[in-house]
């Protein structure tokens, strides 16, 4: 059989095959890596990257970009801690609201869309480039975050919380659990939804859309404020996998996140990707992170490989797209 | 001696200039003339360096040259002034005049003083009585043509483009242009000159060169022709399509413009369109005639709501008032718009045809029936003959004409009673051409009511039962299809 680099499916799946040979690879040096123990604790792992980065597809299909994912994690993370923990309390009402789990989860959700929300509005009121928009809200938020935790921790949030994190439900660890409902939800709304193929059209020419009767801006909002759900999401699960909201959680998440949609083959300038293949961008990332640490490699150097992988990834896309 | 030995030039499925043959002469002016699309700016991206593959030879003085960019043209001494202009409007004019030829002092520093110096010896000449030192965006523009005009004698061209130049320029204004062109003239440089202005040409021009449908057809001096016979030989093509000649009548008005306005965003002081009113009736095909920069995509957007801002007119759609804010609204009021741009504003061209076809008609909450879509699609290809192997082909795949057939059927898609269309036969085939053309006058029979923008004169008299003609934003004159025809639909689009 006579297979090429450019047969179509070898091409589709490219990412896939990217994954499987770094996990030979990586086996290969270290017995650690393929026991069980640690492919859940990968899993595990990746799965907050995971939920920021189908958020994070989304706006990039898009043609657009979130840098504020990390400090929306960081904020929703604390809020959702801090309403656990302590609740709401209105003094001159003589009034304290208390929050059950599920409640604090929800409200950290709203503030993640709230914050998402503001960040589409800011860009389609007032036509800022989404880099900038976001990047204010990077700051912003991250320094709400400082006020409201005044720079420290909030821990012991409790045994229900913690499960979360750190629970099991039928042999798979509910982080994985919940971002693969994550996934679950955002592939259905990009493949068999109006709303997910708007996604796609405005990413592809906006103008078209624009002519097409599509409500440009309700939908970039409707995207913004995804993202910021999907990241108050992956807040939650750092925030309980540690019992405990760091006021700098979340720093720099915006990265890797971006890294996990490019790897997977979703285009910067728009309307090209899928969120399957943020998945496997998710996941080669967490595979490499995870070898590097078993094979001894300084934190130093693995920033370093993670950058040339992040460039491999993306020269490889552009050849590809020059062969069409 | 700038010489051109049959030139011809291809793109794919069209054949856009066919053994082109012509000789410009030192010390003249040189008109090139025809309609849109009869290879004009072809031609000029060819002598230019911008189009490097074609057949046939030029010849400069003599020498057979072949550019392979657009610098080794500007080093042969051609330079072109565009009919847009393209000076950047944040630099002042020394630097753009210098851009990309910088006078630099010993140290490789810009030698500021010395080019400011030199734009005024340059500015004196021409009469730009502008400081080196002002922005571009400052300037008017008839002033920033000046501004590219002195670019041109700072490369020191011996053969200098211009490309209607004078289409936005005032009357003063005009009157320097011609002025420098004439001194231009006896430093022997060649002018070659490209402009819809019939009195402009005969005042100023020695020759004359006619291109019909990418052919030469005449060339000789404008003192031994007249406007008729050049408009004659400019529009005298064998008429492929026969021109609608029967008397149809049409009762009801379906759509009725009432004074449309349209200001040029960039100019407030400024009418793209005037005062523009009409009426399209039930089952009726309206041809809009116009050159270019008459505003007939102007008009079809504003109707559209894509102007919301600068725009103010009536619409009346079966006799009830609708405002169009933006293209949602017209749509839903049963309007659809074949826009010019099939590549820009038609189609997503990275989604395959069916996402295409349905994109007019989702639901924004609904989920996505893709059995439905493509079955519909599938009617489509079929109805409309696209060549394609399936549905799901991607629409950057299809030819020009196959594209064009994708983005009416999104339109036909949703079912409209109004049907516009900006020049939708433009750039493809002979055969998608008459394709379309019937699926037209098939619309039109079904009673649907279509608003035609063409710049093509035989595909205006072929399908319209009744022709607007415009000119600089206004409707100039309207005919009866039996009453239009070539000469006459010209001369009304003749700007004055």
């Amino acid at each position: 059989m006579n297979i090429s680099i450019n047969h179509p499916i070898i091409k589709k799946s490219q990412s896939l095959i990217a994954l499987f040979l770094l996990c030979l690879f990586i086996s290969l040096l270290s017995d650690k890596f393929m026991t069980s123990t640690n492919l859940w604790n990968v899993l595990r792992q990746i799965s907050v990257n995971v939920c920021i980065s189908v958020g994070m597809t989304l706006v990039v299909l898009m043609a657009g970009i979130d840098l504020s994912v990390g400090s929306v994690l960081g904020l929703s993370a604390a809020v959702c801690a801090g309403l656990l923990k302590s609740g709401l309390s209105f003094e001159s009402m003589d009034l304290f609201v208390g929050f059950t789990v599920l409640g604090a989860i929800v409200a950290a959700m709203l503030i993640g869309m709230l914050l998402g929300l503001f960040n589409g509005w800011v860009i389609t009121k007032f036509a800022i480039p989404p880099f900038v928009a976001t990047l204010a809200m990077l700051t912003i938020a991250r320094g709400l975050t400082m006020l409201y935790t005044e720079g420290i921790p909030i821990s012991n949030l409790g045994p229900k919380f913690e499960f979360i994190g750190s629970g099991w439900i039928l042999g798979i660890p509910v982080p994985v659990w919940i971002s693969l409902i994550m996934v679950l939800i955002v592939v259905f709304l990009t493949n068999k939804t109006a709303f997910g193929r708007y996604i796609y059209a405005i990413g592809g020419n906006e103008k078209a859309a624009f002519l097409s009767g599509i409500n440009i801006n309700k939908i970039k909002l409707a995207v913004y404020g995804i993202a910021g759900m999907m990241a108050a999401v992956g807040g939650v699960l750092v925030t309980s996998r540690l019992n405990s909201a760091q006021p700098n959680a979340g720093m720099s998440y915006e990265l890797d996140s971006i890294a996990a949609v490019v790897i997977g083959g979703t285009s910067l300038s728009g309307g090209v990707g899928t969120v399957t293949g943020t998945v496997i961008g998710a996941v080669i990332i967490g595979v490499l992170n995870n070898g590097l640490v078993l094979l001894d490699v300084s934190p130093f150097w693995q920033q370093v490989v993670k950058g040339i992988v992040i460039l491999l990834a993306v020269i490889i896309d552009k050849m590809n797209q020059k062969n069409k | 001696m700038l010489e051109a030995v049959n030139i011809s030039k291809e793109f794919p499925g069209v054949k856009v200039l066919n053994q082109v043959n012509f000789k410009f002469y030192p010390a003249q002016v040189n008109a090139i003339l025809g309609e849109n699309g009869a290879g004009k700016s072809t031609l000029l991206k060819i002598l230019t360096g911008e189009y490097t593959e074609y057949e046939g030879e030029i010849k400069l003085n003599g020498e057979t040259v072949r550019f392979s960019s657009i610098k080794e043209a500007q080093n042969a001494g051609i330079a072109i002034i565009h009919q847009e202009l393209n000076l950047i409007p944040e630099l002042n004019v020394t630097q753009n005049l210098f851009l990309g030829r910088e006078i630099k002092t010993a140290f490789g520093l810009l030698d500021t003083q010395k080019m400011e110096a030199e734009a005024q010896i340059i500015f004196d000449k021409i009469q730009l009585h502008v400081s080196p030192k002002t922005l571009v965006q400052k300037l008017k523009v008839g002033e920033q043509q000046l501004v590219e005009i002195a670019k041109a004698l700072l490369s020191n061209a011996e053969i200098i483009l211009m490309d209607e130049p004078t289409s936005a320029l005032s009357d003063k204004e005009i009157d320097n242009l011609h002025r420098i062109i004439a001194q231009l003239k006896t430093e022997n440089k060649t002018i070659v000159y490209i402009s819809h202005k019939m009195d402009e040409l005969f005042r100023i021009a020695e020759r004359y060169t006619v291109l019909r449908d990418g052919n030469t057809i005449d060339a000789g001096e404008m003192k031994a022709t007249t406007e008729q016979d050049l408009i004659r030989k400019m529009v005298g093509r064998e008429v492929l399509i026969e021109k609608k000649t029967s008397e149809n009548h049409f009762e009801d008005a379906i759509l009725r413009v009432n004074n449309l306005n349209l200001i040029n965003p960039n100019n407030k002081s400024r009418k793209l369109l005037q005062d523009i009113s009409f009426e399209l009736k039930k089952g009726e095909i309206l041809g809009i005639f116009g050159l270019m920069g008459a505003g007939r995509t102007e008009l079809l957007e504003t109707i559209f709501g894509m102007h919301p801002a600068n725009s103010e007119f009536d619409i009346e759609i079966n006799g009830s008032q609708s405002i169009h804010k933006k293209p949602k609204n017209a749509i839903e009021n049963g309007l659809a718009f074949v826009t010019e741009d099939r590549k820009t504003e038609g189609l997503v061209l990275g989604m395959d045809i069916s996402s295409n076809i349905s994109l007019t008609n989702l639901k924004a909450l609904g989920l996505l029936n893709n059995t439905k879509d493509k079955a519909s699609a599938k009617d489509y290809i079929e109805k409309l003959r696209i060549k394609t192997p399936s549905e799901t082909q991607l629409c950057q795949n299809l030819s020009g004409g196959n594209q064009q057939k994708v983005v009416l059927a999104k339109w036909l898609a949703t079912n409209p009673q109004i049907l516009m269309m900006d020049e939708p036969t433009r750039g493809i085939d002979i055969n998608a051409k008459n394709e379309i053309y019937n699926l037209i006058k098939e619309l039109a029979a079904n009673q649907m009511s279509i608003l035609l923008v063409s710049s093509e004169i035989p595909e205006i008299l072929a399908l319209s039962d009744r022709i607007l003609v415009m000119a600089e934003g206004k409707i100039k004159a309207s005919y009866l299809a039996a009453e239009a025809n070539e000469d006459k639909l010209l001369k009304s689009a003749l700007p004055e």
